[in-house]
């Protein structure tokens, strides 16, 4: 064995190093495996028309997903009736990926499936996502997947076609970076928070070509959602990629599900899966650390995800000419706390932040409450079966009584195409992972915060920590 | 299929800011296309037209030649946030062939040199110097990967080698990859 090969690897450098077809050269880049591709119809209707004019076939439908979740309607409809898409546009998006599946022969979590939700949702749901595979979507947010310890990031829709036609892309091997969390948070402290806080330390651009492993305590304390909302964000602190090692919390979530295998291929998958962890003394490009004791509940002031701050915090003086144009946009002045900020709408819902302990969370602080005069709270489960999940636990009950609106599944007003959108002006607090100025509709104001956090302010009608709201009537 | 890149000899149009993200580039509400040509009317779309969606007088951007002006040079971090290839897509159809910052945003820089789209990173001498000296006239090598600034601090640039020859070739990857079918062949019998 060569002294390169007992050097101790990291997570990244074993996925990297176990799916290459081809390594690469100077002149030509790798060509990497895929295991999962996942597919939505915003990303590939173009991807399908190249294959179409060069007449090639998808190599491996098999380990093709497919689901209709950005430009699909979340109001209930009946069976049988159109969907009350918002624009025929977005009608004729998923009719079109209906056609690019049906003739490539792509499973669709369409319309009736009970699978049907957000691609990022729906593919561990499913046990699709396990350790040790890589994972490619078109769409920024794959990097949910890697909090099942594979290598998952989303790629273009030139990409989108390569992995159709060939399984494979071709890469250059991106930059490693470790963030290690110290310490245990503090109660009261979700894994938004922590994920805000890691962005607001690195950067916008602070993961700029790096895959980032999250480690430490406070990452191996959090549920496989908690998980999933870390690394969901990476892109947010320009992060090709971010993972976390699978561990017990991992297999206990993945054992029974629909892909994953049973009986003895489990012991065998479970065996094969502990193997993906970085070994002592991996190095990395970059090593970052964070005390985890000092996050508090997160809120963002500006216009990039970079802006989080306690949500008590003042916001802080302009920094640069973005700032200010951030702060202008906002409406916020420097020094003035988010907190006690008036709220017009409440988004609950996105990839970031619509599994079933985000619907909970938010169910804790709505229960015995009602939402504030004047505001409009929006719950999007983030799949089908999370929405079945919640109504078997009440939640829906809780939410509905409270005076918010209980949706259909979706991707909804995080990237608001499929008509749920906030007004000109309005402040808008939502658990998803762009305040990019107009994210949320034109002229609309966007903090981030955490579930527990949108449904305080969704009760409270202006920004609040949660843990100072007051205790509801019936307590 | 984009056209070949070589040089380009062009004016440069400047966007002093920094973290310019992808829902600037080309606003989500607008991807519900399922073509990918014409998006150069929705560039920089909630910049350029009001709520009713006339253009606005005073926005330097919908007075812009981009037959002379196909260069743009925008502040750190250009292209954050989402994967949506309508933004190159966007820019290109514009009237763009080449953008300049001192970082650019992984997936977008893919996203560019994949149609036509030249993404160069500057040293930060030389993005600060095309920052404050708007509308001048430069020049681009790829072959030899080289930015005259005429009176500037003129540069070298890098850019991934695959990437290059592909540009200069007009061509798409997807040929590489189709071509090397027997190594995935071989990679799928022997990870089985």
């Amino acid at each position: 064995m060569s002294p390169e090969t007992e050097r101790p690897r990291s997570l990244f450098e074993k996925l990297w190093d176990a799916h290459l077809v081809k390594a690469e050269t100077a002149d030509t880049p790798a060509i990497l495996y895929v295991d999962l591709h996942l597919v939505h119809e915003v990303t590939s209707p173009q991807a399908f028309s190249v294959l179409a004019e060069r007449g090639l076939k998808v190599r491996r439908p098999d380990r093709t997903l497919a689901t209709i979740d950005h430009a699909t309607p979340t109001l209930d409809f009946a069976p049988g009736e159109t969907p009350p898409y918002a624009t025929e546009a977005a009608r004729n998006q998923v009719e079109t990926l209906q056609a690019n599946t049906a003739a490539h022969g792509i499973a669709l979590h369409g319309w009736d499936s009970p699978h049907r939700g957000v691609v990022h949702v729906i593919g561990p749901e499913l046990g699709a996502t396990q350790p040790g595979m890589t994972i490619v979507c078109g769409d920024s947010h794959t990097a949910t997947h890697g909090a099942f310890g594979a290598l998952a990031f989303g790629i273009g829709t030139t990409e989108v076609g390569h992995v159709l036609a060939t399984q494979c892309l071709l890469q250059r091997k991106p930059k490693s970076m470790r963030i290690t969390l110290d310490g245990q948070t503090r109660p009261g402290v979700s894994a938004k928070d922590i994920i805000l806080a890691i962005i607001a330390e690195i950067g916008v651009d602070g993961g700029t070509g790096c895959v980032i492993e999250y480690a430490g305590e406070a990452i191996e304390a959090l549920d496989m959602e908690g998980r999933m909302t870390v690394c969901n964000m990476s892109i947010e602190a320009g992060a090709r990629a971010g993972m976390i090692a699978a561990d017990e919390t991992t297999f206990a979530w993945l054992k029974g599900r629909e892909r994953v295998p049973s009986g003895p291929g489990w012991d065998e998958a479970v065996e094969r899966w502990a193997h993906f962890r970085s070994e002592p003394g991996a190095t990395f490009d970059h090593d970052v650390f964070i005390d985890a004791t000092k996050i508090r509940p997160m809120i963002t002031w500006g216009t990039a995800p970079d802006t989080g701050i306690a949500v008590d915090a003042p916001v802080p003086r302009a920094r640069s000419a973005s700032h200010r144009k951030a702060l202008d946009y906002m409406k916020f002045q420097a020094g003035m706390p988010v907190s006690g900020q008036k709220v017009d709408q409440v988004f609950i819902g996105s990839c970031t932040n619509s599994r079933i302990t985000d619907l909970r969370e938010a169910a804790r602080i709505m229960s015995g409450r009602k939402v504030a005069p004047g505001v409009r709270a929006l719950v999007v489960p983030g799949s089908v079966a999370v929405r079945v999940q919640a109504e078997a636990e009440g939640l829906d009950r809780i939410f509905i009584a409270a005076g918010a609106e209980w949706r259909q599944p979706g991707c909804s007003m995080c990237i608001a195409m499929n008509g749920d959108k906030g007004e000109p002006g309005q402040l808008i607090v939502s658990t998803s992972n762009r305040n990019f100025a107009g994210r949320q509709g034109p002229g609309a104001r966007t903090v981030l915060a955490s579930p527990a956090t949108a449904a305080a302010a969704a009760v409270a009608g202006h920004v609040i920590d949660p843990a100072t709201l007051t205790e509801p009537a019936h307590a | 299929m984009p056209e070949r890149f070589e040089h380009l000899k062009s004016r440069t149009f400047v966007i002093d800011q920094e973290d310019i993200d992808t829902d600037q580039i080309i606003p989500a509400r607008f991807l519900t296309t399922t073509t990918r040509e014409g998006l150069g009317d929705l560039a920089f779309h909630d910049w350029r037209y009001d709520s009713d969606g006339k253009p606005l007088d005073n926005v330097s951007l919908n007075a812009l030649d981009t037959r002379s002006h196909r260069i743009l040079v925008a502040g750190r971090n250009f292209g954050c946030g989402s994967s949506r290839e309508h933004a190159p897509w966007a820019l290109h159809d514009f009237g763009f062939r080449a953008v300049i910052s001192s970082e650019i945003a992984d997936i977008f820089r893919s996203n560019a040199a994949k149609n036509g789209l030249l993404p160069i990173l500057a040293p930060p001498e030389a993005h600060r110097w095309l920052l404050e000296h708007p509308d001048v006239e430069i020049e681009i090598d790829l072959a030899n990967q080289r930015v005259d600034l005429g009176n500037g601090p003129g540069f070298d640039f890098t850019i991934e080698p695959f990437a290059r020859h592909c540009l200069m070739e007009g061509t798409d990857p997807l040929g590489f990859l189709t071509a090397h079918a027997a190594d995935t062949d071989a990679y799928e019998a022997r990870t089985a």
